[in-house]
């Protein structure tokens, strides 16, 4: 198969040669196996260092004594066993839980409300904008102003709720508030984000469906139940899956809010691992418990998947 | 729609009202705390406490800010209610601009030629590499970032830049994927005519695919920019010398080793402005295109 390669080649050798491209014993993709390997060879040991091997090693981890300084001793489920005794994992889980509830369901909500509300209203890029600003800065910033907006004496909040004649509340140093709290933080941070990506979702949605809802007389809040909510079923499960797993994953606002006080009352899961392994060198123990943190995951996420259909929508 | 938009527009109702009343609040919500972040940063720190909720910064002066860049001396500092703790913003500035730009840098470039490899070229074998290495994406990094550890640590690269960057920089299953569903969709025309022309893969790459894809590359840029200056989680893992830590972190500590009784939050909120003003920056020149781009990166 011969083709003149020259800037003159007529229309048709290109085409043909074009058409010689899909074919991958052709000469115009001679050597192209070398060079790919060689193109995706960062990308393959990045992923074989630091995510093939260590997800190996992880769980590998889980089933041996551990602290780093000397290597790991394999001790069979000891770890586990250990685990299902021990009240302060119980407790890190059931605290994690509850961040997560009020997240994902306080969070999901606004931000869903907050999505369909600005698409019905406004295009405004300004908008937006605005409402995407808590995205671009750190868990840490974000950690840090609301520690000073919640403060017990001087936080902005208090003064308020003391102006109207209400009692200060020790929000990030009392049991009962400190996850509530800390979950507003998360909400606030995460919201615009979310609303954004459900804000896209609406706008793939043909206006001249609500056109047509409205001919036949439907009100916004019937067009959003029998509309919005049906077509948007595969970004919201998206979304709700997101959310689920990053917010399992909490671990920065409660480092710099309350490092998991008072007494264990913020300790979720992450800060418990971290603890485990750095403030105490027991990484068999801990990885242990990531394990553990990473199999709810899996299994949450998947009935997530399955309760929500996520793949298909109700078009239909 | 155009017709729609502007008859919707022209209807008033209680519901609309209802409606922007919500969205003013959640502006408000949202907003007030970096407008929080700029008066106290601006306040004299003493005088807080006598006019906790005044709207405008109170005793209006810079002391914050020169205390958080070093420029105060302890006397200065200690009469604006600053605590002897202090933090070398400068320093961590340039350490948080070499981590975020370096990880950035190596992360999209090295996803732009492997999206590269897994949309032009052909080789046996692609697809399933392909498959493998979104696996990656199943994996999150509550799994992984113990041995990980433990894995920089053998290499003994803890406490530098390598450690840091290494396990971020090489590979993103995500931006793989996206490149590469973007590198798909673009016409090839332009590319066979030049490799027919006779110039090399590589040079095609640089000279024509890199240049077609350039504006989702620079939305992870942006992307991966923001995500890498406001990590704390890995290089709180990594790093236990200054040298090396980016501003998240010395934030961080400034925040947590602030005396309880009676923190200098003048001086954290100053801190605070200048952790997030390169972000709030970014914002301002790049918003439509962030906004546009989370968009789309979400719906995938």
């Amino acid at each position: 198969m011969a083709i003149v390669k020259t800037q003159a080649a007529p229309r048709s050798a290109r085409v043909k040669a074009a058409r010689a491209m899909s074919n991958i014993n052709s000469p115009a993709h001679r050597g192209d196996a070398r060079l790919a390997w060689i193109l995706i060879l960062p990308a393959l040991v990045g992923f074989l260092a630091f995510f093939a091997y260590p997800t190996f090693r992880g769980i590998y981890l889980s089933f041996t004594k551990f602290t780093v300084f000397t290597p790991p001793q394999w001790i069979g489920f000891d770890n586990f066993v250990e685990l299902a005794g021990d009240d302060v994992f119980w407790n890190s889980l059931f605290v994690t839980l509850y961040y997560v509830a009020i997240v994902v369901v306080v969070g999901t909500f606004l931000s869903l409300v907050t999505a369909v509300v600005l698409h019905r209203l406004t295009a405004s890029t300004v908008v937006r904008g605005m409402i995407i600003l808590p995205f671009l800065i750190s868990n840490v910033v974000a950690a840090t102003v609301w520690s000073w907006i919640l403060d017990a004496q001087l936080g902005i909040v208090n003064i308020a709720i003391e102006a109207l004649g209400g009692e200060s509340i020790m929000f990030l140093t009392s049991r009962g508030w400190v996850i509530p709290a800390v979950a507003i933080i998360g909400v606030w941070k995460s919201l615009g984000y979310t609303a954004i990506i459900i804000f896209a979702g609406l706008q793939t949605v043909p206006a001249s469906i609500y056109e047509a809802g409205r001919i036949d007389g439907a009100s916004e809040p019937q067009m959003f139940r029998r509309l919005t909510l049906p077509l948007m079923r595969p970004i919201l499960a998206m979304v709700l899956v997101l959310n689920v797993i990053g917010a399992f994953q909490v671990f920065d606002l409660i480092q710099v809010t309350t490092k998991g006080g008072p007494a264990n009352a913020s300790l979720v899961l992450q800060s418990y691992i971290f603890g485990k392994a750095f403030g105490q060198f027991d990484f068999g123990y801990a990885s242990a418990m990531a394990l553990t943190l990473f199999v709810f995951l899996l299994i949450i996420t998947f009935t997530q998947l399955r309760l929500l259909r996520a793949s298909e929508s109700d078009t239909n | 729609m155009a017709t729609a938009t502007r008859r919707r527009r022209r209807k008033f109702s209680i519901g609309r009202t209802v409606a922007w009343g919500y969205i003013g609040i959640v502006l408000i919500v949202t907003v007030f705390p970096f407008y929080w972040i700029l008066r106290t940063s601006l306040s004299n720190n003493f005088a807080l406490i006598a006019d906790p909720a005044s709207i405008l910064p109170v005793g209006f002066t810079l002391g914050a800010f020169r205390r958080v860049l070093g420029l105060a001396t302890s006397a200065e500092a200690v009469a604006e209610g600053g605590s002897g703790a202090s933090i070398e913003i400068g320093h961590f500035i340039l350490n948080s601009v070499i981590y975020a730009s370096i990880s950035t840098a190596c992360i999209v470039f090295f996803s732009s030629i492997a999206a590269y490899a897994f949309s032009r070229l052909q080789w046996r074998g692609r697809e399933l590499m392909f498959g493998i290495l979104l696996c990656a994406l199943m994996v999150p990094p509550v799994l992984t970032f113990l041995p990980n550890f433990v894995l920089v640590k053998d290499l003994g690269l803890l406490n530098t830049f390598a450690g840091m960057i290494l396990p971020v920089g090489l590979f993103s299953a995500f931006n793989i994927f996206f490149l590469r569903q973007f590198m798909l969709g673009l016409p090839q025309e332009t590319e066979e005519a030049a490799l027919i022309d006779g110039a090399g893969r590589i040079r095609v790459f640089f000279q024509v695919t890199l240049p077609a894809a350039s504006g989702p590359v620079f939305t992870l840029s942006i992307l991966s920019f923001i995500t890498q200056w406001n990590d704390y989680f890995w290089p709180l893992l990594v790093t236990s010398d200054d040298s090396v830590r980016p501003l998240t972190l010395a934030l961080a500590v400034f925040k947590q080793s602030s005396p309880q009784a009676q923190p200098d939050w003048a001086g954290l909120m100053a801190a605070t402005l200048v952790a997030a003003l390169p972000m709030l920056l970014l914002f301002v020149v790049f918003g439509r295109r962030i906004v546009n781009s989370i968009g789309f990166t979400g719906i995938k």
